[in-house]
């Protein structure tokens, strides 16, 4: 309590040096919404039944796709990334096995995605980069499996679910992310003003 | 469609392909080589499948028949009251195996090779 008074009382004069002033651009404030709704889906989704741990139609990726063919790889990493963090917050998984699952496949998937981003687009659409994205983030998964949870060839047998489920659920998110984006050609929509210098006053 | 490009289409194409090649060979097992019947805790009998024949396994209750035929192993006939090796039916995957306890026979399928598993340590 003495300590906000007296925080009051210099801010009166003049601004107090231990303050920390974090200032968020644009670009940060637009990275936060598109976080939130990839987070709004990864909650929606969880609670529809899965018929297999680790099985899940990835909604959130749909924003992934969004993103990365809007502003770019690296807004996507953040988004995908912050949406990883954000979201093991809110299930309380941080730093719990299944975090480090989603981790290792989000990475491998981001990773994935930087190099189909430069497929020519002329033939390539979101279907591609979504299918390699989930493929990626299933071997992602199985590594961390392997390497870590459970160091037995015998989850081998699982590869073919879990790769199914990756064709069907890739090629329905990419479709949706396509159909997104066909859809905001029309539409217009906020444009990102990267601030390089932030200001000092 | 229109969101589907051409390229899609291969990406599609070659990712299914993989996908049922590699469940294929994963859950497809591996091809049986011999069959190897026990009798009482002893190689009975180490037999090529490739040969359609029928043998004879003594044991504590009496004969056992094992029939191999078309690359398939089963146990016809034993005196084992249950009858679960004899309900087991053909075996033709390496890895299976039919065992009739009560008579202390069994056959089991092998490979070119010897996979380990919890039994087989």
């Amino acid at each position: 309590m003495t300590a906000l008074i007296t925080e009051k009382q210099g801010a009166g004069k003049a601004e107090p040096e231990s303050r920390i002033l974090l200032h968020a651009t644009a670009e940060d404030h637009h990275v936060a919404r598109m976080a939130a709704v990839a987070l709004g889906l990864t909650i929606l989704e969880g609670a529809i039944p899965s018929p297999l741990p680790g099985v899940k139609p990835g909604l959130a990726n749909i924003v992934t796709l969004i993103v990365l063919a809007r502003y770019g790889w690296r807004t996507a990493v953040w988004v995908s990334l912050l949406r990883v963090f954000a979201g093991s917050l809110l299930f309380g998984n941080f730093l719990t096995p299944g975090f480090f699952l989603g981790l290792s496949g989000a990475v491998l998937s981001l990773l994935t995605l930087a190099l189909t981003h430069y497929l020519p687009s002329r033939w390539f659409g979101p279907v591609t980069q979504s299918v390699c994205a989930a493929f990626a983030h299933i071997a992602g998964q199985m590594a961390v499996v392997y390497l870590w949870l459970i160091p037995h060839a015998g989850i081998v047998y699982l590869i073919p679910v879990f790769a199914a489920a990756a064709l069907v659920f890739g090629t329905v998110n990419g479709l949706i992310a396509a159909r997104f984006m066909d859809n905001e050609k029309t539409t217009t929509y906020p444009q990102i003003t990267r601030i390089t210098q932030i200001k000092s006053d | 469609m229109q969101y589907v490009k051409a390229g899609d289409w291969w990406v599609l194409l070659v990712a299914s392909v993989c996908l049922v090649i590699f469940t294929l060979k994963v859950w497809g097992g591996e091809r049986a080589e011999k069959a190897v019947i026990r009798s009482g805790g002893h190689i009975f009998l180490e037999t090529s499948l490739s040969i359609n024949q029928q043998i004879e396994v003594p044991g504590p209750l009496g004969l056992s028949l094992i029939v191999i035929e078309n690359r398939k192993v089963r146990i016809a006939k034993d005196p084992s009251p249950r009858q679960y090796c004899v309900r087991k039916g053909w075996l033709q995957q390496a890895g299976e195996i039919a065992l009739c306890l009560p008579n202390q026979v069994s056959v089991e399928l092998v490979g070119s090779y010897k996979r380990y598993d919890s039994l087989n340590y």
